[in-house]
């Protein structure tokens, strides 16, 4: 069963993608196996994203979000597994995931606008980082969508320095009822 | 038990039954041939590292199991990338085994120093830097296994000096100990998939049995001689797969594709069922895509999950080995009555009979017509020989007019198309199968790439036999050029007069003939047959001006095919 086509947010809405969550052995060159499978045989890559996924650091966790016309997807899918490092690969829609991206951007603000930054972070739940006298610096962490909402209206002040992660994606927990107990007790 | 690391490499290549090394030794693998002087594996002392690649395959190609190279860090690991590609495209079990500069050394830009893990990333199936000497074993282990499961294809050690002469405890890891979380190489034939399969090919009235290499690496022959039998259906073989399917079988219509038979390729197009049999629907084969077997439903068998949907969206995928789905097909069919293929192979042998593969009479004082130079190789030499070829125009002629009666009787270059395949491939074949007669039918472009292995051939004993089908060009690019480029040759005329082959052969130590007329051919073939110590070279004087036919030209559809001009426009 394939998942539909993700739409992205406003910046991006000319565009669809995938959102393939990869589990990898933590070796060396592992990434670089994975990026060279998308450029020699043509697929795009949007974003990825990719940091230890356990305790042992033995695996790590890609999120790879691809462009949905570079290729068709099964085939992405079919190819990436093929590699001797990925040990499994989920196609993941909007319904089926928790998806989140981080932000972090540089505006100049005078003291006099500061607070006006300040508005439109609480607005978003986002946090002002670091403050100069002419400059404040912001990070937002959430959905890919609230995250374009917020770079389009910073975009009213100077931004200097823009940095997005890309996106990070988890499946969602199939049964809260069950889910929730073994999270507590991973976290207790 | 201690043993260095390189030690540990050649018992560990000796427990998983190499009995062939092909190589040149160099300063980062040094420590490894030390221990070959003990070891009772066969060292072949090449004179270039592309020459040991090519052998490997040959050695792989002629006896099913995994071919083995050995070659330094720097130039002797890149100069062996051209072979992992060709055995990456033509899914070839490879191991080899490159130096690397010590593990302190790595990214300093040292001497002979490649990156060649990240080299050879895109054209192996997998590649490993060995860090610890304590992973060798296992390291081997797990090579051998990925080579040679699943799709087979070519892998790489990457061994730096300092890990081969520091020392370990020697084990051998039980089976299936190989650390590949990641690697599942097969799976077993889906049988609802193979139910929709056997109920497709029982009522296909025009059904076309589209084979290709991977039934001869599943080892399927036999299987799929019973499926042909059991549906009455007719059975093409791909470039790739010539062997898999006796050509005298009557079932048998050839090889499909940019210069395959007219039936072949015109069976494929106006079938209504068309059963894939290992085969990956290559662009040589298919043509334009859109154009393909327009009327056809699909079953795809291929082992590769990848392949499917990759060129042609299959009715009915089967991802699962060749052998094991044709035996669930076979045992499907036994409920099952199948069509009657009758009208279908009146209409098969009227094209057969209309446009059977054709060239002009030989001329009386030569120049030799090069598929007749193949016919007599054919029909002079022991039953069993095996065929290498290079890549080109002598490579199709080959294929054309050679009769392959047994699996891996035919060693080429399909995928990559690598010019100079021939004299090496033949030698490793050689190597693998000694019983047999090896003919390397080559060009004389690609005899020059790589001619110099005869060296190796002569010295080290491998008596194979190589006949050059002499143009003066580079035949195929000179074909296109003629066809395509308004007879502009452009960079395609090598020399009439130089070299010298039979000089050139009899210098390497060879035996060296020359063939200028037709009637000196079968003699001559006789003559070199006879010899047995040596390797032989037959330097035949062929016609310039002979083109590949049929031809479905570059960017057309297979409809628009082109037969010997003798026989007209074809219609159907």
């Amino acid at each position: 069963m394939t998942p539909e086509p993700l739409e992205l947010g406003v910046g991006r809405a000319e565009v669809t993608h995938h959102v393939l969550s990869v589990l990898v052995e933590n070796k060396a060159g592992v990434l670089s196996r994975v990026a060279g499978l998308f450029s020699r045989r043509g697929f795009n890559i949007y974003s990825l994203a990719v940091a230890p996924a356990d305790e042992s650091r033995r695996f790590s966790r890609i999120t790879i979000v691809v462009d949905a016309a570079s290729a068709p997807i099964e085939q992405v899918v079919r190819q990436l597994d093929k590699l001797v490092n990925v040990l499994a690969i989920d196609h993941v829609n909007e319904s089926s995931v928790i998806a989140r991206e981080l932000l972090l951007a540089t505006v100049v603000a005078d003291a006099a606008r500061q607070h006006e930054v300040v508005r439109l972070c609480s607005a978003f739940g986002a946090e002002v980082v670091d403050v100069s006298s002419g400059e404040a610096t912001v990070m937002l962490a959430g959905h890919p969508d609230k995250v374009d909402g917020f770079e389009k209206l910073l975009a009213a002040y100077e931004v200097t320095e823009l940095h997005r992660t890309g996106l990070v994606a988890l499946p969602k927990l199939r049964s809260p009822l069950h889910a929730v107990p073994q999270l507590a007790a991973t976290a207790g | 038990m201690r043993l260095t690391g390189a030690q540990a490499l050649i018992k560990s290549l000796e427990v998983v039954g190499t009995e062939v090394i092909f190589g040149l030794p160099g300063g980062a693998i040094l420590p490894v041939f030390d221990p070959i002087i003990d070891s009772k594996i066969r060292h072949i002392l090449v004179r270039h590292e592309q020459g040991a690649g090519h052998m490997a395959e040959g050695y792989a190609i002629a006896t099913g199991r995994p071919g083995v190279a050995l070659v330094t860090s720097g130039p002797g690991a890149t100069n062996i990338v051209t072979p992992l590609a060709n055995a990456y495209m033509d899914s070839t079990p490879l191991v080899v085994v490159s130096g690397q500069v010590p593990t302190g050394a790595i990214g300093t830009d040292a001497f002979q120093e490649c990156d060649i893990t990240g080299v050879t990333a895109g054209i192996t199936k997998h590649n490993w830097l060995v860090t610890d000497p304590e992973d060798i074993p296992r390291t081997v282990a797990a090579a051998f296994h990925v080579a040679t499961t699943g799709r087979p294809g070519p892998v790489l050690i990457d061994l730096p000096k300092d890990v081969s002469q520091s020392t370990m405890d020697w084990y051998w890891p039980d089976s299936g100990d190989y650390d590949l979380p990641g690697y599942r190489p097969a799976s077993r034939p889906n049988p609802a998939a193979v139910q929709r399969a056997a109920t497709l090919l029982a009522g296909a009235r025009r059904p076309v049995l589209y084979v290709g290499g991977g039934v001869l690496n599943s080892g399927a022959s036999a299987l799929l001689y019973a499926l042909a039998e059991r549906t009455g259906a007719p059975v093409v073989t791909t470039l790739m797969a010539r062997g898999s399917f006796p050509d005298s079988h009557p079932q048998h219509l050839g090889m499909p594709g940019m210069h395959g038979t007219y039936a072949a390729v015109t069976a494929i197009q106006r079938s209504d069922l068309l059963v894939a049999l290992g085969a990956r629907f290559d662009d040589r084969v298919t043509g334009r895509v859109d154009g393909f077997a327009p009327d056809a439903k699909v079953i795809h068998v291929d082992i590769d999950p990848a392949e499917h949907a990759k060129v042609r969206v299959p009715d009915v995928s089967i991802v699962a080995d060749c052998g094991e789905a044709i035996a669930a097909l076979l045992a499907a069919l036994q409920t099952r009555e199948t069509a009657d293929l009758e009208l279908w192979w009146r209409q098969l042998r009227d094209w057969q009979r209309r446009y059977p593969l054709a060239y002009d009479a030989p001329q009386v004082d030569g120049p030799l017509r090069p598929q007749s130079v193949v016919e007599a190789l054919r029909d002079h030499s022991p039953e069993g020989t095996i065929v290498a070829s290079g890549v080109g125009q002598h490579q199709m002629w080959a294929s054309q007019y050679w009769r392959f009666e047994e699996p891996r009787s035919w060693v080429n270059s399909g995928g990559l198309g690598t010019m100079g395949f021939a004299v090496p491939a033949a030698m490793g074949a050689k190597v693998g199968r000694p019983d047999r007669t090896v003919w390397a039918i080559d060009g004389d472009g690609c005899f020059q790439m790589t001619a110099q292995e005869l060296v190796t051939a002569a010295v080290d004993r491998i008596p194979v036999k190589v006949a050059i089908l002499n143009n003066s060009y580079l035949g195929m690019v000179r074909q296109w050029q003629e066809m395509f480029y308004d007879e502009r040759y452009s960079e395609v005329y090598l020399s009439n007069d130089v070299p010298n082959y039979v000089l050139w052969a009899e210098a390497m130590g060879c035996v060296g003939l020359r063939v200028d007329s037709p009637d000196d051919v079968v003699p001559t073939i006789e003559k070199a047959n006879a010899i047995d110590d040596r390797p032989v070279v037959i330097d035949f004087r062929t016609d310039p001006a002979e083109m590949v036919y049929p031809m479905v030209p570059a960017g057309m559809g297979n409809d628009d095919v082109v037969v010997h001009p003798s026989q007209g426009k074809a219609r159907r």
